[in-house]
């Protein structure tokens, strides 16, 4: 089921929680909501399910307008933050509750069968029996996902769907979730703010920032080419430095880069720590080394450049350190956007 | 044993054993002491006389009224409260705990007066042949009165901490609001609304003051079975007064043990297993 949003707009009292956001989502897409928390990206989130009502704009299921359908009518399965799981109810009730309450009627055997199908799916055979408080929290997301699978939703909508988790479940369960997806070719939204989150598990990422997109794309896309200073700093570590513009030339001491379409004046060079080489001699930014932090698999730098600004950088782990010593840094793939 | 934070478990528990055993126990001790001075036979011929019998059947019955009518009005009270916000809600809050701070004379008093067959309600009821006052629908308001808050006051809290998300996520699987209510909500506030209703009932069953006023307290119709253990008292016959009390104390017994199962097994789910 393709998605369209058409200018959507929600105030919550006098607070503009979305403005204006228009975005497709094509037919089997899984497609990331990625921003800080108040970028409006669960607000949007509960407007395609159909848990609040925009003020203004449209939403389309498929070509049918579906911006009043009321949540049970709209067929979307929906993943909620902390499970939202029916306590009283076993994990097999819970999956069945969609079936049971459903007004297209199935047997009794029909529903169990079904169950039994789709534990099998989120590889949780044998645990039917057990409450929600009995499971761990990794199960209780996948026994969520189950139930909203149940009732064949058109659309699968997650909320910070591995929020709750430890890093290495919520990893093994992103994974795991794509699979599902690939398998069951079900257009998929959820929201995050987890940008490795976003870039590991979406086919496109949606970037917003205060209930605006600011850039969409694949996950090359964005981190190839993040659209504004926002983008860059919010996608991973960034480091930034004043330069001054002239000509489409970005100078930073005697060094310069391309800054194609940045209009004369100050602006700001930003660069990934990665993309750093430090140099003993020859030229780049001049900068004095001032700590290290070791990593397993790297060692990052914190320098200052000679008029004071911080650098951070990856080195390998035999880069030896040697306070105040000072060299050049050289940047590959520098981004400049205005200040 | 792991180190406790607060000091004074000999000190504290020392003073809740005597405390208990001082108010509760010495009284209750002393009663069923009493009700054992008759033999066997004077017992069973005192709690088993037909007055003795018409007052349970007339205390229970109008105690399961009262309970039931509060089952439903205590809910939507608690509901109301909790679910919607509107002028006046927290004065509506405050006037639910009235019965408990008055005098349930008082209230006795004033429930007779209206209720009465020339009341502000008793003589429009008249009006249509309901006579409230001096019959056991009196009996039956009178229990409601005074057992209201017990309702109220156990499931709002629990109404309180309900998680939105799981009525949303109801209704994303598609159910209507009254499956939500009853396959969702209400299986939630069973423990809590079963402790309310166990409360309500045991405190209408025990309730003197408010009833014997609006109740007419006729023999076999209108007398409650505290009444008649207190008519006993007032003839100096302490043993016959004690073997009808002891028969309300062995019903409370027996209910607060039912309660207790029923809620063991109605929060079986959130054993950890």
């Amino acid at each position: 089921m393709k998605i369209r949003l058409d200018t959507v707009v929600k105030t919550f009292d006098t607070f503009r929680a979305v403005h204006g956001v228009s975005l497709d989502i094509e037919s089997g897409e899984l497609v990331a909501l990625l921003g800080p928390s108040g970028s409006g990206k669960t607000t949007i989130l509960r407007m395609v399910a159909g848990l609040e009502f925009p003020d203004g704009g449209a939403i389309y299921f498929g070509d049918e307008n579906a911006t009043d359908i009321e949540v049970r009518h709209r067929g979307v399965g929906f993943v909620f933050q902390h499970y939202a799981l029916f306590p009283h109810m076993t994990v097999g009730e819970n999956i069945a509750f969609g079936m049971k309450v459903s007004k297209t009627r199935r047997s009794a055997a029909e529903i169990s069968s079904r169950v039994e199908h789709l534990l099998r799916l989120v590889q949780l055979e044998g645990l039917q029996d057990r409450f929600p408080a009995q499971i761990s929290g990794g199960q209780r997301q996948r026994v969520a996902l189950a139930r909203a699978l149940a009732v064949d939703p058109k659309v699968l909508l997650l909320d910070e769907p591995f929020g709750a988790l430890d890093a290495n479940v919520r990893r093994d369960l992103r994974r795991w979730l794509r699979k599902i997806h690939d398998e069951l070719g079900i257009t998929t939204l959820f929201v995050t703010h987890d940008q490795a989150e976003a870039l590991d598990l979406a086919d496109r990422v949606v970037i917003l920032d205060k209930g605006k997109i600011v850039q969409t794309g694949t996950p090359e896309e964005v981190c190839r080419a993040p659209a504004s200073a926002f983008v860059m700093n919010f996608l991973g570590d960034a480091n930034r430095l004043k330069v001054t513009v002239s000509g489409e030339k970005a100078q930073i001491q005697n060094v310069t880069f391309d800054a194609p379409d940045i209009a004369d004046g100050p602006a700001e060079l930003f660069f990934r720590p990665a993309d750093v080489t430090w140099r003993e001699d020859g030229h780049g930014i001049q900068a004095t080394i001032a700590r290290v932090i070791d990593r397993p698999d790297s060692r990052r730098v914190l320098a200052l450049t000679v008029d004071g600004q911080p650098i951070e950088f990856d080195a390998a782990p035999e880069f030896p350190f040697r306070a105040d010593a000072h060299g050049f840094v050289e940047i590959r793939r520098p981004r400049v956007y205005p200040a | 044993m792991a180190r406790r934070i607060l000091p004074g478990l000999p000190l504290t528990l020392g003073i809740t054993l005597v405390y208990v055993a001082i108010i509760v126990v010495l009284p209750l001790g002393a009663l069923i002491f009493k009700a054992a001075s008759l033999g066997p036979e004077d017992y069973w011929r005192i709690v088993s006389s037909e007055r003795a019998v018409a007052s349970y059947r007339i205390t229970i019955l109008c105690a399961l009224a009262a309970t039931l009518f509060n089952l439903v009005f205590g809910l939507a009270l608690a509901w109301v409260i909790v679910r919607y916000r509107f002028p006046g809600r927290r004065f509506v809050d405050a006037l639910v705990d009235l019965p408990f701070a008055l005098p349930t004379a008082v209230a006795g008093i004033a429930l007779t007066t209206l209720f009465a067959s020339n009341g502000w309600f008793g003589a429009p009821l008249a009006a249509i042949g309901i006579k409230v006052a001096y019959t056991p629908l009196g009996i039956i308001i009178a229990m409601a009165f005074t057992s209201l808050p017990f309702i109220v006051r156990t499931v709002q809290p629990v109404l309180e901490e309900l998680d939105p998300a799981l009525e949303e996520a109801g209704q994303t699987l598609g159910a209507s609001d009254m499956e939500i209510f009853l396959r969702v909500i209400l299986p939630q506030l069973a423990p809590a609304l079963l402790a309310g209703l166990s409360l309500s009932f045991a405190r209408s069953l025990g309730e003197f003051g408010a009833i014997i006023f609006i109740a007419g307290n006729q023999p076999f119709e209108t007398e409650i079975t505290a009444l008649l253990a207190f008519i006993r008292l007032e003839e100096y016959d302490y043993p016959a007064s004690a073997a009808i009390a002891s028969v309300m104390l062995i019903a409370a017994f027996t209910m607060l043990a039912v309660t207790n199962l029923l809620q063991a097994r109605a929060l079986r789910y959130t054993v950890k297993g």
